[in-house]
């Protein structure tokens, strides 16, 4: 069985000579849910782009669901949905006539295509404002026509790229549960986004990008193991004056906050012990960061020293 | 398989673009229908009455197709130039360009709506014409063939000029600068006979000429140029065009970075 998307030795060099990508390789399969990461101009929207053939590429092989794009564009093109980071439909034109129009791109015949434009337009909530034209949404709704628009011609994976950017909680969540539930339908997904706890909670597998380079490229479970030490921080009974604690890394922040670093050798219990040992009562206690967030900023830290270590060389 | 989604996905571009013109049918259909009716009366019936007869027939009979014909080029360029740049800039060009349409079924599909509207325009100025003077057909099928092969140019002359175009200014400049030139240059208002050898020479020239002579010949049964003539140019012009549209595509050139 082919692999969703496959990619080897992808560089990108844009006029001017910024080299976006510098040689990355990808593996995404059929039916993962895969997330990539990576900072602002790390390469991940110029990847995306060369994939969907809207950004040329300089060097390297890519094929989708075993369709190369140099050799078979259109078939490769005909199993990718892609919703983009910048709303990119004609602002003037009913939500209707932009779904349908873009399933007859795919060859839809128009009678289904009205069918699936009234089904996902109900699903993503958008039905009362399907004669609307585009403009008049709001931003969450344009998010979501652009995901209603992805889905027309029922592609076999989903591209999108920051596709929650700007949204707020409930709708994020409804989002993701929207995307879930296209992943359990078999649909491949690859999703970049800046909310961590969104990759975190969705995908399975992940690549981290940074500077053109991948530098992390593995099952999310894996990568979370490798995190050696989180930060908790607990609140704690007003006044309570707490002190540093023996055998562990903490930071009293004030009178009623204390930061603990625990390592994965440590138990959570040996910082109650010793809080237990000051007569010092918890309120409650929360991580510091998103768990991911801490390996994000110490793998994009790493792999920009590569790069300035690899340009030194 | 292939075949029957092209057929589709070319279907979708022609419905999208002659939907956007008659959207805003105030802006596309009614302005030339103005202008060609003042050029009637200026031309036609205060000046005109004065000029006499021009190639044997009376000054507003003799304008007509040349008026009729520069509607056609006007708008069929000014529709793919404007409908093309305006999906560039909205970026909802990317709408195709990600899909498996066929550079081939892009270009057909805007210009197919850029004929839509030229020929459409051309035959609401045959009925405004209608008004002022007595149409005769001397050849239908020169007509319909000039018609078709010119709006055919100039769509792709304004698809061209899209691709290239990085600004709204750049997509009116060369129907200001250049169409519009030689569209008055081109014989719309008299016959290139009139002109001194040397300016008859350099007449022919210019594309348009060529365009507006056989239209004429299809009305009136006159015409400046040979016929044969009128329609190589027509067709170097559409298969040059056609060929220089493609490669810009492919290339993704104003399209892809």
């Amino acid at each position: 069985m082919p692999s969703a998307l496959e990619i080897s030795g992808l560089k990108k060099i844009y006029k001017g000579g910024f080299q976006a990508l510098k040689g990355i390789d990808l593996t995404v399969k059929q039916g993962d849910f895969f997330a990539l990461l990576g900072p602002n101009g790390a390469g991940k929207s110029t990847t995306i782009g060369i994939i969907t053939s809207l950004v040329n590429k300089s060097a390297g092989k890519i094929s989708v669901f075993g369709h190369d794009i140099d050799q078979e564009l259109e078939s490769a093109k005909s199993f990718i949905g892609l919703v983009p980071q910048e709303f990119n439909f004609n602002q003037f034109e009913p939500l209707m006539k932009i779904l349908v129009n873009q399933a007859g791109y795919y060859g839809v015949e128009r009678s289904i295509a009205l069918q699936r434009a009234e089904k996902y337009l109900k699903q993503l909530d958008l039905w009362d404002k399907r004669n609307d034209a585009a403009r008049m949404l709001s931003g969450g709704m344009k998010r979501r026509l652009m995901i209603a628009r992805a889905l027309m011609h029922e592609p076999k994976m989903l591209i999108l790229d920051e596709p929650t950017a700007g949204v707020d909680i409930e709708l994020r969540r409804s989002m993701w549960n929207f995307l879930r539930e296209l992943n359990q339908q078999g649909i491949t997904i690859i999703l970049t986004t800046h909310y961590l706890e969104e990759a975190e909670m969705l995908c399975r597998n992940i690549a981290i990008i940074d500077s053109g380079i991948i530098v992390e490229n593995t099952d999310m479970k894996s990568l979370l193991a490798k995190l050696d030490i989180e930060t908790f921080v607990f609140d704690l009974k007003p006044n309570s004056a707490p002190q540093a604690l023996a055998e562990l890394s903490s930071r009293v922040i004030d009178d009623h906050t204390l930061e603990v670093d625990v390592k994965k050798s440590q138990t959570i219990n040996s910082v109650f012990i010793e809080l237990n040992k000051q007569g010092i009562e918890v309120l409650s206690m929360r991580n510091k960061s998103n768990r991911l967030e801490e390996l994000f900023v110490s793998l994009v830290g790493s792999g920009q020293a590569k790069v300035d270590s690899a340009a030194k060389e | 398989m292939a075949t029957s989604r092209n057929i589709i996905a070319l279907k979708s571009i022609l419905h999208k673009e002659i939907h956007r013109f008659m959207r805003i049918w105030v802006q596309t259909l009614v302005p030339p229908a103005i202008t060609i009716s003042l050029y009637f009366v200026i031309f036609g019936s205060l000046i005109g009455s004065r000029i006499g007869d021009m190639g044997g027939f009376d000054y507003m009979s003799f304008i007509v197709p040349g008026l009729i014909m520069m509607s056609v080029i006007t708008n069929s360029y000014s529709n793919v130039a404007s409908s093309f740049f305006s999906a560039k800039w909205q970026r909802n060009v990317e709408e195709m360009l990600v899909a498996p349409v066929p550079n081939w079924v892009i270009v057909a599909g805007y210009v197919g709506g850029g004929m839509a509207r030229g020929i459409l325009v051309g035959g609401i100025v045959t009925l405004v014409a209608m008004f002022f003077v007595d149409i005769q057909i001397h050849n239908i099928w020169v007509i319909i063939f000039t018609v078709a092969l010119t709006s055919a140019t100039f769509a792709l002359g304004g698809l061209i000029n899209a691709i290239f175009a990085g600004s709204f200014d750049d997509i009116s400049i060369i129907p200001t600068f250049i169409l519009t030139p030689l569209t008055y240059l081109g014989g719309v208002f008299y016959s290139i006979s009139l002109l001194p050898e040397f300016w008859q020479g350099v007449s022919q020239i210019n594309p348009i000429v060529y365009m507006v002579n056989a239209f004429r010949y299809g009305f009136l049964g006159i015409s400046d140029v040979s016929l044969t003539l009128s329609f190589a140019v027509l067709g170097v012009f559409i298969v040059s065009l056609y060929t220089i549209a493609m490669v810009l595509i492919t290339k993704g050139i104003g399209l892809r970075s």
